[in-house]
């Protein structure tokens, strides 16, 4: 079951970039693509716990500021010879905001 | 016994003939040469690349003193030969007389200058030489200067878009419907013409100009229609005449060149003549290939060898950074001949085959040039097209089933395919040079010359390499910027300049980038030398910067920042401490530690309270250090003359300067000084980029030097008098490397590429481009030199750094 908050809008986060969606069960990172697409997951890489929200954009993928591990958004797994994988929520677009679906980070909280 | 051999002309025709000569037979002859120039044998072909400064007088040099002397060529240079007396068998100059057994003419050609009004005035200069190109590369230097050139063709052009990339106004007038039309024809002129307009340049074609004007000075041309064109600079570039009248005067047999036979034998038997100087069957010389083969048989001629001079088609390239162009054989309508033509406007490609009874007279390429020298191969051979005339235009590729790999093209190459037009090498000699030991491109140059002129075929003869070697043979890849694309650092930087190119998208579409908006490894680096190279027209791009650049701190592993406040030269205030103390205790910062660079370090900074913490330090005065940039870091200097009892001169003055105006310039990876005050060197200066040390005479400027995962010691770029001369060197060092380092290679490492020398020669001893380096760093801190903390120490920015929402995770009901 989806459970659909508004975050904020869209031009709040800068094309290529991202922002910080903070809550008890941790930090979620909203990024925006170079064409305006939105994807969000977790703001921390399973590798040294680097925060992907200041990572450099590209494509449809994140590298870490940290050790340039890169992820990719659809599926929030590491590329290349690295291992790991992030959580990934879905978030999308309603004239201009953004709504994030939360019930992955309710289902962590009640946990 | 020696026979005496004297040549006349120590150009590129010559030059090629002595070397095929002592190949042939070393020992033949004892060896004269007399050239009016001051100076040796150069590849006249590059000049063009070193009036655009892609390359340097010292990289065109093909004949060095040591070769003349290895040769024992007896070098007079700077003498111009004045007469020949045939029947005494000497030649005369201001010295004296020479004698010879045989005598070889290579004395080229001259340009041709037209006669109109004005033509001698100081600023009209031609296209030709040394001397030529460095007086254009001098008068470019003024800003502002305009430049027109007459003359359309090959040379004119590659003089035009040279000036342009120097920086000069240029308009070319050329009397032709359009340009080159001895190469080109009208569609690929078009499509040059739209290519250089594109880059600034303008171009009058069917213009025809009636006198220069000027005041002791060349000030403008002015054309038949009564139109002026102001100018500084005129060049004229229109073309050659063979200098005939020595030979003329010593009574051989002359028509608009020295005429010669089959073997290079003038009406003299014991005169021959080579080069631009020569008329053979009718014809004059003015490109190389064919200059080259000539050289060949007079050498074989002089050794005593069976060979004739044979003509065969020549191909051209026009050798303008960025402008494919292609040109071969015969492309001249006519009633028998017909036309296969391909057009791609929006992609800027064109190619016509001209065929003539089922074979390839001519080919004319624009934009797409990969397959010309195919086409030329079968223009050569004068292959029967017939049988692949439906896909003939698409190339080799295209000639039924798959298309080819190049190393299987190469593979099938047969053995007389010429690989080098400039030399006339084709792919037997190559793969002959390889069996007999030359296991590399470099060897494989010294030896066969293939790929030494031009350039262009350095690929193909590297892929003969790869076909003949099998596995022993390792391409030398240059190493790809990223994944994105296979262009170097090295290649985008010198096409981020000469094609233009201001913004990320352009640099994607027009080099071709794999990816839609490039990586974290490419993005920060083609930022970086677009704002180096544009700093007025680009905009520099936050979100292509790595974290520490973007948020102006450094991350930490706990993803908290540390904060480092600039403290000039090292000197701080009680009010500063003050503020650093207060800054501390308010944001509960966990640790102040002193840096290796003279200022203390804040560290474990929230993101969030970074623009607080930067409003309340900028109260007190203090600016961001940037510790956290690929940039200027610190000025580390010891207390000098002020309180040092062996201190030379001031070095805290001197480092709190250069600091000042070096501050807040972004460079391709950190940059740090330091300034001692005597040699006891207490600020560390010998392993720093920019290290100084003062001495009782002046300063000692060294660069270079590294402490970090190299270790180093500076070299020495210069010792100067005066404290500002230091400061000048110094910022003169810093935007060379500015301008020409690969992103995140130190100065240290960009030098040992470069070579010191290089370095001197730019700033120590040219003091107008150390000058022009200066002004272009301050345009640069125009824009650059602005504290990044006073800028983002606002509510704007607070809120932007600051979560997007804090959701609360309460189900909702």
């Amino acid at each position: 079951m989806s459970d659909w908050i508004d975050i904020g809008a869209l031009d709040d986060i800068p094309v290529r970039g991202a922002r910080v969606v903070k809550s008890a069960a941790g930090c979620v990172a909203v990024f925006r693509t170079g064409t305006d697409e939105v994807f969000a997951l977790d703001d921390r890489c399973p590798h040294r716990g680097g925060p992907l929200s200041e990572g450099i954009v590209h494509g449809r993928s994140v590298t870490c500021p940290l050790h340039n591990w890169v992820f990719a958004f659809e599926t929030g797994e590491a590329q290349g010879a690295d291992e790991g994988r992030v959580t990934t929520y879905a978030v999308r677009i309603e004239s201009g905001r953004l709504l994030l679906d939360a019930s992955r980070l309710l289902a962590r909280s009640a946990a | 016994m020696t026979e005496r051999l004297v040549v006349i002309g120590a150009g590129m025709a010559s030059g090629r003939a002595l070397e095929e000569l002592f190949k042939r037979a070393p020992d033949a002859y004892d060896v004269t040469l007399f050239g009016a120039e001051p100076r040796g044998n150069y590849n006249r072909i590059m000049l063009s690349p070193v009036l655009s400064g892609e390359k340097t007088y010292q990289e065109i040099v093909t004949h060095d003193a040591d070769w003349y002397a290895d040769h024992g060529v007896t070098c007079r240079f700077g003498e111009p030969v004045t007469g020949i007396d045939r029947g005494r068998k000497v030649v005369i100059t201001a010295h004296g007389e020479t004698p010879y057994d045989k005598l070889i003419i290579a004395s080229g050609s001259s340009p041709f200058i037209i006669p109109i009004p004005g033509h001698e005035l100081p600023g009209v200069i031609s296209y030709r030489d040394l001397d030529d190109t460095n007086a254009m590369i001098a008068a470019a230097e003024k800003p502002g200067a305009r430049a027109v050139v007459i003359g359309g063709g090959l040379l004119g052009l590659e003089a035009a878009a040279g000036l342009r990339m120097r920086g000069m106004d240029v308009t070319v007038v050329h009397l032709m419907g359009h340009l080159m039309e001895r190469q080109l024809d009208e569609a690929a002129g078009y499509l040059l013409r739209k290519e250089l307009v594109g880059r600034g340049i303008k171009v009058m074609c069917s213009s025809n100009s009636k006198e220069i004007f000027g005041n002791g000075l060349v000030e403008g041309l002015r054309l038949e229609n009564g139109a002026d064109l102001p100018c500084d600079l005129l060049v004229m570039a229109v073309g050659i005449r063979p200098n005939v009248a020595l030979a003329k005067e010593a009574g051989l047999a002359v028509g608009r060149g020295i005429h010669i036979d089959d073997q290079c034998v003038t009406s003299d038997a014991d005169i021959l003549s080579v080069g631009e100087c020569v008329e053979h069957d009718g014809a004059t010389f003015g490109l190389v290939a064919p200059i080259f083969d000539m050289a060949k048989v007079l050498a074989a001629t002089l050794a005593g060898d069976d060979a004739a001079y044979r003509p065969k088609p020549v191909s051209t390239k026009l050798k303008v950074t960025g402008v494919d162009l292609f040109s071969a054989g015969d492309f001249v309508e006519g009633e028998d001949r017909e036309d296969i033509v391909f057009r791609d406007p929006a992609r800027g490609v064109y190619k016509r085959l001209v065929l003539q009874d089922d074979r390839i007279l001519g080919a004319v390429m624009y934009g797409d040039t990969a397959d010309g020298n195919w086409f030329f191969q079968h223009i050569n051979d004068g292959t029967d097209v017939s049988e692949m005339r439906e896909t003939l235009i698409f190339g080799p590729a295209f000639q039924g089933g798959d298309p080819l790999d190049p190393m299987a093209a190469v593979a099938a190459l047969p053995g007389e395919a010429e690989i080098c037009g400039c030399n006339g090498i084709c792919k037997d000699e190559i793969v002959q040079a390889i069996k007999d030991g030359a296991d590399d491109l470099g060897a494989v140059r010294a030896v066969t010359k293939a790929s030494g002129s031009c350039g262009t075929c350095t690929g193909l003869v590297e892929q003969v390499l790869a076909v003949t070697l099998g596995d022993a043979f390792v391409l030398p890849t240059a190493q790809p910027m990223c994944g994105c694309t296979d262009l170097t650092h090295e290649d985008v930087r010198r096409l981020i300049k000469s094609r233009e190119l201001k913004s990320m998208p352009a640099v994607w579409q027009e080099l071709g980038w794999k990816t839609t908006c490039g990586c974290h490894v490419c993005r920060p680096a083609l930022n970086f030398y677009l704002l180096a190279d544009w700093p007025l027209e680009y905009r520099d791009d936050p979100q292509s910067r790595f974290v520490n650049e973007r948020n102006h701190a450094n991350i930490q592993k706990d993803g908290t920042y540390s904060v480092v406040p600039r403290m000039w030269g090292g000197i701080t205030t009680a009010n500063e401490l003050r503020a650093i103390a207060d800054a501390a205790d308010k944001y509960q910062v966990p640790t102040v530690k002193v840096t290796g660079g003279q200022r203390i370090d804040l560290l474990g900074v929230k993101k969030e309270d970074l623009p607080r913490i930067w409003a309340d330090l900028g109260k007190a005065g203090l600016v961001s250090g940037h510790a956290y940039s690929k940039g200027l870091r610190t000025v580390k200097t010891c207390v000098g003359t002020d309180h040092c009892r062996f201190g030379t001169q001031d070095s805290t003055g001197l480092g709190i300067k250069l600091e000042k105006a070096l501050w807040g310039s972004w460079t391709p990876h950190k940059v740090k000084l330091a300034v001692s005050g005597c040699p006891r060197n207490c600020a560390e200066a010998t392993c720093k980029d920019v290290g100084i040390i003062c001495v009782d005479s002046g300063y000692q400027v060294g660069v270079g030097g590294a402490a970090g995962m190299d270790l180093k010691e500076t070299e020495r770029l210069g010792d100067v008098a005066t404290e500002q001369e230091a400061i000048d060197l110094t910022i003169a060092f810093v935007q060379l490397y500015r301008e020409h380092a690969k992103y995140l290679d130190r100065p240290y490492k960009w030098v040992a590429k470069v070579g010191l020398e290089w370095v001197k020669s730019q700033i120590v001893d040219d003091l107008d481009t150390r000058q022009a380096l200066i002004d272009r760093f301050a345009l640069s801190q125009s824009i650059y030199q602005k504290d990044p903390w006073a800028e983002r120490a606002n509510a704007d920015v607070r809120r932007a750094w600051s979560p997007l929402e804090t959701v609360k995770l309460e189900a909702a009901e």
